[in-house]
């Protein structure tokens, strides 16, 4: 196997494909951000993103998180193309199936922890409005938090912040999350509070995390890596 | 109910610019509703003025057309030329078989008249006048001068054969007072002489100068029209019938019948001017009200790009986002229309109070206003129209951001 066709770390059901993934930006002189990326990626994998900076790192996260759509090629999620879906279904899709974390916390400021764990969950509506509370607390205590409810992002610190959003992101139970440089804004104590929390959710909930990051070492202790250069695979290999 | 909390609070967050644009709603609800209160409350008082003054349907001893000449009747021309048109005497004959015939269908009180021009003298002066022969106790169901009189009584017209009952003003220039013998003389030259048994005051100076009431046959005598009346004024039970018994009046009797709407046909057409006005410039005001709120809903969109990428990579679509900003928009139209209608009845109520001591020939002693629930709801809806209007078109800007971009300028 070639490194840029490796597949699964396991034998596990196929959660995201890409087929010859590509985004140009339109520009006068367009600008190549990802370029024939081929993936798949399966059920609870720890896959680290990496490459240096302009290669693209974050470009596919947000095609795979369904945020931006591809000039040419697919993301297939349960082996089902994403192509034709509106924006709405890709809404839906995200809604339902995507946690994102981003460099930046992305907390709704107006809005205390438990609150801002709760939107996503009041607008699937999936739970009662008692499971929704119990649920979001019960996130929120399992990421050490427990003292910390109700207070604003603004009362929070950085690493507080970034784990208010890693609950925030399991909040309707997805199959994969998504994040952007966690721990790029951190020091090294909530660093590997936030890398904890993720490897946790992928050995306790059997959930997928894709996670785009600078930081070599952090890259070396997730499961895969896919390495990225001028928006092309040029590696991906399990660790 | 999620996106009206996410709108809510949004606006609870920019409490100074709320405050302002609710302001700007709540003053533009309340003047219009001020405005449309005061408009229509002095429509409908001069209205009720009027309609109290006039008689509904009044039959006058005029036909629409022209008498049709005798050569036109016995003869199948076109036309004739340099004939002399048959004279025909004015006036209503017959009047009491007239009225019989009215009464059998009309609901409502009947008054004859007959008026003419007369030169009242006395002490060496003459004012020319309108003279109107009455019948006192008719003339008191169908108009409202028993309310005008301030001297004597309209009543005592039917005791004394020569009473005259004339306006204050009139009385004054001639240094005449009640209980006086004055001498009228009419057009043909015949002088009579009247004894003053009332004196009115209308506050409208042409009647108070120039209109006085005599008996019914005096006047006859007085003009030489024995038995003939010049017009039969109408009050009817329902004042909306009036077209409809002045049209069939005269398809009964042949003589001109006009209903108080198409006397005052070119006051009507102006009043529905004054409304398109009006209400012309309330949409104008709420216009400008809904600026204010395009103006904090689009600082709200500026200010919240992140949150709006926050929320659509959350799950939420185009159109919840949509609806979040015009919800903005609505919230501070719907707290400002609900200060509005405060301030508007608080205004309202205030101008009722204010009095005016105005000497013209139509006196005014308070401001004429009208509460009615319509302006509330027309100047609300207008409000509300107009934040969605304003909340829309930021709101669609807003569902259209990407979040990508947004993402990318913030990390």
């Amino acid at each position: 196997m070639t490194p840029a066709e490796a597949g699964p770390t396991s034998n596990v059901s196929l959660l995201l494909q890409t087929r010859k993934l590509t985004r140009i930006l339109p520009a006068v002189v367009p600008v190549t951000l990802v370029q024939d990326v081929d993936i798949s990626i399966g059920n609870s994998e720890f896959v680290a993103i990496t490459g240096p900076s302009g290669s693209g790192k974050s470009s596919l996260l947000y095609l795979l998180g369904l945020l931006d759509k591809p000039t040419s090629g697919g993301v297939l999620i349960e082996e089902s193309s994403t192509s034709d879906l509106s924006s709405g279904e890709m809404a839906s899709m995200r809604l339902a199936k995507i946690g994102f974390v981003f460099q930046f916390h992305f907390l709704l400021p107006e809005f205390t922890a438990l609150e801002n764990i709760m939107i996503p969950m009041q607008k699937l509506g999936r739970l009662s409005a008692r499971d929704q509370l119990e649920h979001a607390t019960g996130l929120l205590v399992d990421l050490g938090l427990q003292d910390f409810l109700h207070r604003r992002p603004a009362q929070l610190s950085g690493g507080q912040r970034q784990r208010v959003a890693v609950a925030r992101a399991l909040a309707n139970s997805p199959d994969l999350i998504l994040a952007d440089e966690p721990t790029g804004s951190l020091d090294s104590a909530a660093t590997e509070q936030v890398f904890g929390s993720l490897q946790s959710i992928v050995e306790t909930q059997k959930t997928t995390v894709v996670a785009v990051t600078h930081d070599m070492d952090l890259a070396s202790r997730m499961q895969r890596r896919i390495h990225l250069v001028d928006g092309k695979i040029d590696y991906d290999r399990v660790q | 109910m999620l996106l009206l909390r996410i709108a809510a609070t949004h606006v609870r967050n920019r409490m100074r610019q709320t405050v302002v644009s609710t302001l700007g709603v709540a003053l533009g609800v309340g003047f219009s509703v001020a405005m449309a209160s005061l408009m229509e409350g002095s429509q409908r008082d001069f209205m009720t003025t009027l309609i109290e003054a006039i008689p509904h349907v009044e039959i006058l001893d005029e036909q629409r057309n022209p008498a049709e000449q005798p050569a036109t009747a016995k003869y199948d021309a076109v036309a004739f030329h340099g004939l002399r048109p048959l004279e025909d005497l004015r006036g209503i004959r017959n009047p009491t078989e007239a009225i019989a015939s009215l009464r059998d269908w009309v609901l409502g009180d009947f008054a004859q008249r007959l008026s003419g021009q007369a030169v009242l003298r006395y002490s060496g002066q003459d004012i020319g006048m309108t003279l109107v022969g009455v019948v006192p106790r008719r003339e008191l169901l169908v108009s409202k001068v028993r309310e005008d009189m301030r001297a004597g009584s309209f009543e005592a017209l039917d005791t004394t054969a020569n009473g005259l009952v004339i306006g204050g003003k009139a009385a004054s220039r001639l240094g005449a007072e009640l209980g006086d013998t004055v001498t009228l003389t009419s057009a043909n030259g015949i002088a009579k002489r009247f004894k003053i048994v009332g004196l009115f005051h209308t506050g409208i100076t042409t009647s108070d100068e120039g209109l006085a009431y005599a008996p019914l046959k005096a006047v006859q005598i007085l003009l030489e029209k024995p038995d003939i009346i010049n017009s039969i004024s109408i009050r009817l039970a329902d004042i909306r019938q009036a077209n409809d018994v002045a049209a069939r009046a005269e398809r009964q009797l042949g003589y001109k019948a006009v209903s108080w709407e198409e006397a005052n046909e070119g006051l009507m057409e102006a009043f529905v001017v004054r409304n398109a006005i009006m209400y012309t410039v309330v949409g104008a005001i709420l216009v400008v009200a809904g600026f204010g709120i395009f103006n904090i809903v689009s600082t709200i969109v500026h200010e919240k790009a992140r949150d709006i990428a926050i929320l659509k990579s959350l799950g939420f679509p185009e159109s919840d986002i949509q609806q979040i900003f015009v919800l903005e928009g609505l919230v501070i139209g719907i707290l400002g229309a609900l200060a509005g209608c405060l301030l508007g009845f608080g205004l309202s109520s205030y101008l009722a109070t204010v009095k005016f001591e105005v000497t013209t020939d139509i006196e005014m002693t308070r401001l004429p206003i009208h509460f009615s629930y319509i302006h509330y709801v027309l100047s609300c809806f207008l409000a509300l129209f107009s934040s969605a209007i304003a909340g829309l078109i930021p709101a669609r800007k807003a569902a259209k951001l990407n979040p990508v971009d947004i993402i990318r300028g913030a990390t």
